[in-house]
């Protein structure tokens, strides 16, 4: 087995596992949450509930996905799990792709899932649920590439969460925008967009947090 | 085993504003165990880790012929997983097959099932000897192994040295106590 596939497999294990770093159902009970609590807060003005609850969902997704920063990369990088596999030739970015790879599945798909009775609490259209659903599919990698980057950028920091919660929320703007941008009507351009905002931070996080770890080193 | 070597040339390392050493020379060739001592903070891991390759040197250069094997305080463990699956990631890593003699060796094999958060010190310590030994790789690089580990486990890890050197490995090790060892360098960081 390459180290890619068994960091993946540890990665996996331990989100969907029970343990500390365990808690994948957290992010989607989160989401879900929000969608429960929101139309008790805005009444029960069906209108408006179907106009903003696509939006609404969201920014649950977008701080449903950043939830979990704290556990991302820090208790690894305690562990010395990150020196012991520079010395084995693999790559801080090869195991944060892992971890990504890893963080998406582990809310990305559940999300789109809980998307659905999400919706129905909003009582979003049919048209207006698939725009949500695909807007997650290429948005979520994004987030998760998010999550990762501000977790390694504040792994070594004290209060590092909190940090790398505010860190990451300016960096999701073009994903919410565009994505909540993509629920009414005119999808297409807007899907695309996500998609190329998405790309450019799975594209750029590795890189960004495999170098702050290199930088804790020192 | 490839023949390993491990060449230091004015190797100068710096944390914050202090310089910790500079001009260090070293030349390790196979067979070669070398003992690093020295009152604390003196730079003896800060040295390991140039050694690795972990840090750059502020001047000077290493260079390595060899894959190298790592011990520090830190076990690189999952502490949720049971030893034995926290293992096999490892392994899985290496690409290695592990032998179950490595664990008796060691005297961990009763330990597999029982999560590494719950295991002391030296039994951490045990466990990534284990690790180390699954591996082969020819430069061990140990920053305080016998730390937490009793006299029976400090022995254990003495002829392990003793042997990887014999066999044609080399060893440096930063460490306190005594390493009784044949053949043994030692050298005073700081003196």
């Amino acid at each position: 087995m390459s180290p890619f596939a068994a960091l993946l497999r540890r990665d996996l294990a331990a989100m969907f596992g029970s343990g500390a770093r365990g808690g994948a159902a957290l992010p989607v009970l989160f989401f879900l949450a929000v969608a429960t609590l929101y139309p008790f807060a805005v009444g029960s003005d069906a209108r408006l509930l179907a106009e903003t609850g696509g939006g609404v969902l969201w920014i649950a997704a977008l701080l449903a996905a950043l939830l979990p920063i704290e556990r991302l990369v820090r208790p690894d990088l305690e562990l010395g799990l990150f020196d012991q596999l520079a010395l084995r030739g693999v790559a801080e970015e090869a195991s944060l792709a892992a971890r990504i790879l890893a963080h998406w599945l582990s809310f990305g798909p559940p999300l789109m899932v809980a998307a659905l009775p999400g919706a129905a609490l909003m009582g979003i259209e049919a048209q207006t649920l698939l725009n949500l659903e695909l807007g997650l599919l290429v948005g979520t990698p994004g987030l998760a590439a998010l999550g990762v980057m501000a977790a390694g950028l504040t792994a070594a920091l004290r209060s590092g969460a909190a940090l790398g919660g505010l860190l990451a929320i300016p960096l999701a703007v073009p994903l919410l925008i565009f994505g909540a941008g993509s629920l009414d009507g005119n999808a297409d351009g807007a899907l695309a967009l996500t998609g190329a905002a998405s790309l450019v931070l799975l594209a750029l996080a590795p890189f960004a947090a495999g170098a702050a770890i290199r930088a804790a080193r020192e | 085993m490839q023949a390993p070597r491990l060449i230091a040339s004015d190797l100068a390392c710096r944390r914050g504003d202090r310089v910790l050493f500079a001009g260090l020379e070293l030349d390790l060739r196979p067979g070669d165990a070398l003992h690093l001592a020295g009152p604390n903070g003196v730079g003896k891991t800060s040295l390991l880790r140039l050694l690795a390759g972990l840090m750059r040197p502020f001047a000077g250069s290493v260079e390595r012929e060899g894959a190298v094997g790592w011990i520090d305080e830190h076990s690189a463990l999952d502490p949720d997983l049971p030893l034995g699956t926290a293992l096999r990631f490892w392994e899985r890593v290496d690409g290695c097959t592990a032998p179950d003699i490595n664990p008796q060796l060691l005297g961990v094999d009763h330990l597999l099932d029982v999560p590494v958060r719950y295991l002391s010190t030296g039994q951490r310590k045990r466990a990534a000897f284990v690790r180390l030994l699954n591996r082969h790789c020819p430069i061990w690089l140990l920053d305080e192994p016998l730390n937490g580990l009793d006299s029976d486990g400090a022995a254990k890890i003495e002829a392990l040295i003793a042997l990887h050197c014999g066999g044609g490995g080399l060893c440096v090790v930063a460490s306190h106590q005594p390493i009784g060892i044949d053949r043994v360098t030692r050298m005073e960081l700081g003196a």
